[in-house]
């Protein structure tokens, strides 16, 4: 993804925005990170937590299914719900000792936690393959992609892209997960979790074990991320450390903040509209060499960063009454 | 404590009173834990690897002092997570090395050029950004997101102008004075040299100049502080100034004992994170330790564990700092 966004610019002609198969691949960056950022829309939005790690549980759900699918007998298929397991395991580990510190503490703990990943990932060479990454999980994916995308040529679609399966995979995904998270959040659970954030002393003093409500919150962050990161596996067909830099965590918070804090559908609202205007600044014929486009896009993201919350610190569609920044 | 005054008949037991020692000493505890270390370091693996890598340490230990000494202040006087101290060093670095290789003027301009363009850049983001936020009553998040766009926006800026090229500040990279048995490049010996002079003239002025006791006073306390007379918004402008400056001249001291390039800061924010936690957050003399402390037990795990990893320690020692200590070895507990 990060490739994605240091890649030369594919085309800068205006036929090039009609590009399908550019555009599939956005959307699917897009529909990945609506599923990490749903991660943190748990957390920051619902129960106040500042996870600044959630990149970590996006590197140990990718790497964790890479390598069972590579190194032991363990199908693709199994993978994907140990991984999923193994990415709320870390979650617990780094949310019992954090989750009791005060918030900007807790912020700094986890971005530490999850560099101490990426350099785990970076250092430990025999298990993940240094920097040169992990390849060769996607068999089984590979063959039902071509299946789906035969069902499409069927339908008369002849010139489908190849990552067009991959589109509706993690835009379903999305959509189930965007739904269900919804739901959960009206049930008895997701209101105390909102008590929390508005005031954990209180909750605490009608009994509700905070602590405890709060690790749910952080391991449930971590599945998401472990997801997010099976579809920018998928996406890549490598996984690498360099995906997992801090700055993905920090594209999760504008995509959350831009689509507004206490909503889960403006995550995806949010992801679509960020991931589309720092791809579409490839359509902007300027006359820059790549690099310095490639650094134009961060300075836009870092500019979006410092507007919204100077102007609009609930968001672009969040609700007001339940804004947590200014407090 | 707890047991002395549930029972005060019996006699604390010495482990007991060994415990109680340490939380009420917790300065001096570290100081003897790593004594012992050392002690231990130096029986097993010779004084001389010792002293090598602990005059390694010293270097890089200088530099996270400097950075976190800034860090920590405008951390405990305005409550900013500054994510965007690293590039403040990033900035510095490349101010000196415009002026170092592409005016080709002499480092010490570089080393003062880098300093007050930094201060300037500090003092301009108060102007424009934090203070008027403050007034607003803006929240923890709000600032801290805010500081990493700032932080996205200062190194890629950077990025854009030089690219990410690796540049050299001309510097002697070849010459080492050796002492004692011990080597040391003649740069690093200049960046440890200009380093401690720095810490301990700041020491002094937070100590005993009126400044800097109104720095600790806000660093404290900003509305009591504010009550008592003093002019919170000069102090916080000095503070800026102060954090500022020492961020460049970290950075010059960095991109002189290794190469510039985008990420430089950003590389370093988390171990002067830790520098920052180590001692205490809001705590400039635990800042100015920590950092030391830090670049020593980065460079001493080499002796036991292969270089790669090193980077790993410091953020090992910080979640061990935040789990065991979260106050710090120098801050007195508090709610955290």
């Amino acid at each position: 993804m990060l490739e994605a966004l240091t890649s030369p610019p594919v085309a800068v002609t205006l036929e090039s925005f009609t590009d399908v198969a550019f555009w599939t691949g956005v959307g699917i960056i897009a529909g990945t990170y609506t599923i990490f950022a749903l991660g943190l829309q748990l957390n920051v939005g619902f129960t106040g937590i500042f996870n600044f790690g959630q990149a970590a549980f996006m590197a140990i759900g990718a790497y964790a299914m890479a390598i069972l699918t590579t190194e032991t007998a363990i199908s693709f298929w199994l993978s994907l719900p140990l991984a999923v397991l193994i990415a709320i395991a870390f979650g617990l580990v780094v949310g019992l000792p954090s989750l009791r510190l005060r918030t900007d503490y807790l912020a700094i703990a986890t971005i530490a936690a999850a560099e101490a990943i990426r350099l785990f990932a970076l250092n430990a060479r025999e298990l993940t393959g240094g920097g040169q990454g992990t390849f060769g999980f996607s068999d089984d994916w590979d063959s039902i992609s071509e299946t789906i995308e035969g069902w499409i040529r069927d339908l008369g679609w002849a010139d489908v892209p190849t990552l067009f399966p991959l589109l509706i995979v993690v835009w379903t995904v999305a959509v189930l997960l965007m739904y269900v998270l919804s739901r959960i959040q009206d049930t008895p659970w997701g209101r105390v979790l909102r008590a929390i954030r508005e005031d954990e002393d209180a909750a605490r003093a009608l009994g509700k074990n905070a602590f405890s409500y709060k690790l749910q919150s952080l391991a449930i962050a971590a599945a998401l991320g472990a997801i997010s990161g099976f579809f920018l596996a998928l996406n890549l067909k490598f996984v690498v450390p360099d995906e997992f830099l801090p700055i993905v965590t920090f594209i999760g918070y504008a995509v959350l903040i831009l689509g507004g804090l206490a909503s889960y559908w403006g995550v995806a609202v949010g992801s679509v509209i960020l991931w589309t205007v720092l791809e579409g600044l490839r359509f902007l014929e300027l006359p820059l060499s790549e690099s310095r486009i490639a650094a134009l896009r961060f300075i836009l993201l870092g500019l979006v960063l410092i507007g919204l919350m100077a102007f609009r610190p609930q968001g672009l569609f969040g609700k007001r009454e339940e804004m947590v920044l200014g407090d | 404590m707890e047991a002395g005054t549930l029972s005060p008949s019996r006699e604390p037991s010495s482990a007991e009173r060994i415990r109680e020692a340490a939380r009420e000493h917790p300065a001096r505890t570290a100081i003897a834990v790593l004594a012992v270390i050392v002690l231990a370091m130096i029986a097993s693996k010779g004084l001389h690897d010792v002293a090598q890598r602990g005059l390694n340490g010293l270097t890089t230990g200088a530099i996270y002092a400097l950075g976190a000494v800034g860090l920590t202040l405008v951390y405990g006087i305005l409550r900013l997570v500054n994510f965007a101290h690293g590039d403040f060093l990033t900035f510095g670095a490349y101010m000196a090395y415009l002026v170092n290789v592409t005016w080709g003027m002499p480092l010490v301009f570089a080393i003062f050029w880098a300093m007050a363009t930094t201060a300037v850049l500090g003092i301009f983001l108060e102007r424009v950004m934090w203070g008027p936020m403050r007034s607003r009553g803006a929240g923890m998040l709000q600032l801290l997101l805010m500081a990493i766009g700032l932080a996205l926006v200062i190194r890629y800026v950077i990025q854009f102008v030089w690219s990410t090229e690796l540049r050299q500040l001309d510097v002697n990279r070849t010459d080492t004075v050796e002492f004692l048995g011990l080597v040391i490049g003649r740069t690093n010996l200049i960046v440890v040299v200009i380093g401690f002079v720095t810490l301990v003239a700041t020491g002094f002025m937070l100590r005993y100049s009126l400044l800097g006791k109104r720095m600790r006073a806000l660093s404290d306390n900003l509305d009591l502080a504010e009550t008592s007379g003093i002019d919170t918004s000069r102090v916080i402008l000095w503070t800026w100034v102060f954090a500022a400056g020492f961020a460049g001249l970290a950075g010059v001291m960095a991109g002189a004992i290794t190469q510039l390039q985008p990420e430089l800061g950003f590389e370093l924010l988390l171990p002067i994170f830790a520098a920052v936690v180590v001692g205490g957050i809001g705590n400039a003399y635990g800042a100015l330790a920590g950092g030391i402390m830090l670049g020593l037990v980065i460079e001493w795990s080499t002796l036991f564990i292969e270089p790669r990893w090193k980077t790993a320690i410091g953020f090992i020692v910080l979640i061990l700092v935040l789990i065991i200590r979260p106050q710090g070895i120098f801050g007195r507990a508090r709610a955290i």
